[in-house]
């Protein structure tokens, strides 16, 4: 079905040139994120609270984190005293051939799904679709995008870089006996009756988790359409699939956290639903799914954890405020980062997920304006892990320690060669005297295409005389 | 971030060392002369040392901490006297005060030599209004202008509203909110170069906004975005939205001179 984004996609440059010229969804996803500031700004209105509520959200994370080796341990034997199956993954293939392996127990011809990224890193539906299992999509919004064969722009609201026009024309041509109408109502309606007829006939509910409790062994999921629980009680076989972070300590840290979440990604004071799973249908009961297992998913997270620093990626708690308060995401869109996470946090997510290789241009792609930063519910400081990681990729790969993977990867010796000599100018008065006197009686011949500044801006010509040439006498110290 | 303690002010002192910055001292040097008459003119003696050269952020933003700390470490001895850093830039004050401290995280006593630098550091607005207590009689005409904070010195140095305060104190100048005033206008240095497009775009929409706003003169504390903003303003593209009056813009130093000089100059 999504066989477009499995082609060899141009590079994150050629991808930000070509969002930044559709004006009409450039437009679209600034009005959305606008939209979204808004409510989440009229959230929290006691600047006091929220501050004492992000200190709060990031300690119970990083206590979570610091912890993390027990917690998992703890988690799994009480999910397992609750019924739940256990499973772990270190890769991606690792993930999907447990869920294959599930399936081909239950001889599960039909999956629906709720919204799940982790899900969606894995590539799972690929991998249902190549062993012939149906693998759908029932949050709207994901429903949309897997229509359209395309991947989510946003990890909280997948087909935001999409008009109602667009999914009026697209729920035409793909759903037979559709004609077109925009009436966002109507459109909600036609995807509504799909699916509920695709609930009742799956044989296996996926899910993600939101925050998965130790103490108790429980699975916390939040959604606002009811499919999340559709998935989760109607069919026999309930699979959650999440990252080993989404681990918290206790169930009242559950709290806490959803007074920070759906306030900051979608502006909600509370989400419609909010499941607490705590294992399969027990006897005498008349509803639940059977099966329920958890398939716990490392793929490069173990890596970041490692790292003193970095390990304060694991906080997030994948609200989507960065990505809806960044400057950069607001004009290319999701796509264009070419990752499952984009925006801010995918750019200091999908370094350790991917490798610099794959994932530099996204670390780059950021004016560190702090934003991100500013808005994170848990203090996650993204600038500072963006330089970081920079250092980390720019790293000399003889001299680099070696901890991340790709360490090094953009080390390149004419680059270096630069900023030694950049160094060496700006950390030599003498040498920065005579370079930036030479900048300024000479400036009148500065070139007039300066490479990528005068692409889109004013060629710079430096003033003919230096501030420091112009100081009166009683201001210079020597 | 955004929430830092509240920082004591010291009380105005008779010497400040200034730190002029690359981009002042290359490209707009009047905003380094205004700055100094600004001063001056509160009874504040003014030393420039003549040896500095650049914080060293470009390198430190790139992923050359190297680099960074050795231009950095030039810039340690130039202040030799306890007198408060006057900063012409909420970047490169965000730069000295809050991440030389990382840098040197790991050099104990360059660490404590950072502290205490990074302690004396004051972005220019915020100086002027917290450490001076500025306060002019407006002499110019009437205008409308645009105020551009930039996002260090909204989030590193927590000043964004003494640029306002400033402003707002000028009796003949009418500022005007502009559309996303709080966004970023897509310079983040060597971001501009690497990722033309996307800075260009954000560039782009903050010109619009300014001009939208009604303003035909932008004010900002930092020279890097007032030199983006206003490159955009005047670029190749410029042209092709015809019609419209064109942008001009100086840093806050030169424009609060300038209104508030006894002899207009």
């Amino acid at each position: 079905m999504s066989t477009v984004s499995r082609t060899v996609a141009p590079d994150f440059s050629e991808r930000s040139r070509q969002a930044i010229g559709d004006e009409a969804q450039r437009t679209g996803i600034r009005g959305a994120m606008d939209f979204l500031q808004s409510k989440r700004k009229a959230q929290f209105p006691d600047p006091q609270e929220l501050s004492d509520l992000r200190d709060l959200g990031a300690a119970i994370r990083r206590y979570a984190l610091a912890n993390l080796p027990e917690l998992l341990q703890q988690l799994e034997a009480r999910l397992t005293a609750n019924g739940v199956q256990v499973h772990w993954a270190e890769t991606p293939e690792q993930a999907n051939a447990l869920m294959l392996e599930i399936a081909a127990r239950h001889q599960a011809r039909l999956m629906v799904k709720g919204k799940s990224m982790v899900s969606e890193e894995v590539e799972l539906n690929h991998a249902m679709q190549a062993a012939g299992i149906e693998a759908l999509e029932t949050d709207m919004g994901e429903y949309i995008v897997q229509l359209a064969g395309e991947k989510p722009s946003h990890i909280i609201m997948p087909a935001i870089h999409k008009t109602k026009q667009q999914i009026a024309t697209l729920f035409t041509e793909k759903l037979p006996g559709v004609s077109y109408n925009d009436n966002v109502d109507v459109l909600i309606q036609i995807g509504r009756e799909v699916l509920r007829k695709k609930f009742a006939a799956a044989d296996i509910g996926l899910s993600g988790v939101n925050f998965a409790v130790a103490e108790t062994g429980t699975l916390y999921l939040v959604e606002n359409e009811g499919n999340g629980r559709m998935c989760t009680t109607v069919p026999r076989v309930h699979v959650a699939i999440t990252g080993i972070e989404k681990v918290v300590a206790k169930l009242e840290h559950v709290a806490l956290l959803n007074s920070l979440l759906p306030r900051s990604a979608t502006g909600q004071a509370v989400e419609t639903y909010q499941n607490f799973i705590n294992g399969p249908r027990k006897p005498g009961e008349l509803d639940g799914p059977e099966e329920v297992h958890l398939i716990l998913l490392d793929n490069g997270r173990t890596q970041a954890y490692a790292d003193p620093q970095l390990r304060a990626t694991l906080q997030c708690i994948r609200c989507g405020a960065c990505m809806n308060h960044c400057p950069v995401y607001a004009r290319i869109g999701g796509h264009a980062y070419g990752t499952t996470y984009p925006g801010p946090i995918g750019a200091i997510l999908s370094p350790h997920l991917l490798g610099f290789g794959a994932a530099y241009p996204l670390v780059t792609a950021s004016t560190l304006c702090g934003a991100c930063a500013d808005v994170c519910p848990v203090r996650i400081p993204i600038p500072d892990l963006l330089i970081r990681l920079r250092n980390e990729a720019q790293a000399n790969p003889q001299a680099a320690r070696k901890a991340l993977r790709d360490s090094g990867a953009k080390h390149h010796l004419l680059l270096t060669l630069v900023w030694r000599i950049w160094a060496l100018l700006y950390g030599r008065p003498r040498f920065y005297r005579w370079f930036s006197w030479c900048a300024s009686r000479f400036g009148a011949l500065a070139p007039r295409h300066q490479g990528a500044w005068t692409h889109t801006r004013a060629p710079l010509i430096p003033a003919p005389r230096r501030l420091r040439d112009l100081l009166p006498q009683q201001n210079r110290l020597d | 971030m955004n929430d830092h303690k509240q920082r004591e002010y010291p009380a105005k002192p008779a010497d400040v060392y200034l730190f002029g910055t690359c981009l002042v001292d290359q490209f707009v040097p009047a905003a380094g002369l205004d700055a100094i008459r600004l001063l001056e003119r509160e009874g504040i003696r003014v030393h420039f040392p003549m040896q500095q050269a650049c914080c060293g952020q470009p390198a430190y933003t790139s992923g050359f901490p190297e680099e960074a700390r050795a231009v950095a470490l030039r810039q340690f001895d130039l202040f030799p006297q306890p007198w408060p850093i006057v900063v012409l830039s909420g970047s490169c004050a965000g730069m000295m005060r809050q991440h030389y401290p990382t840098l040197f995280a790991h050099d104990a006593p360059r660490l404590s030599q950072a502290q205490a630098l990074a302690e004396r550091i004051f972005e220019f607005t915020e100086f002027l209004v917290q450490v001076v207590g500025f306060s002019r009689p407006d002499r110019a005409g009437p205008t409308t202008v645009a105020l551009h904070t930039s996002c260090s010195a909204r989030r590193e140095m927590d000043v964004h509203v003494t640029g306002h305060t400033l402003l707002g104190a000028l009796e003949h100048v009418q500022v005007v909110k502009h559309g996303h005033e709080e966004e970023c206008c897509g310079f983040g240095g060597l971001f501009s170069l690497r990722h033309p497009d996307i800075s260009g775009a954000i560039a782009n929409d903050k010109v619009q906004e300014i001009r939208k706003a009604g303003a035909q003169h932008v004010v900002s504390a930092d020279c890097g975005c007032l030199l983006n903003i206003l490159g955009r303003a005047t670029g190749p593209e410029a042209s092709s939205s015809a019609g419209e009056a064109s942008l001009t813009g100086e840093h806050i130093a030169s424009f609060l001179w300038h209104r508030t000089a006894e002899v207009n100059v």
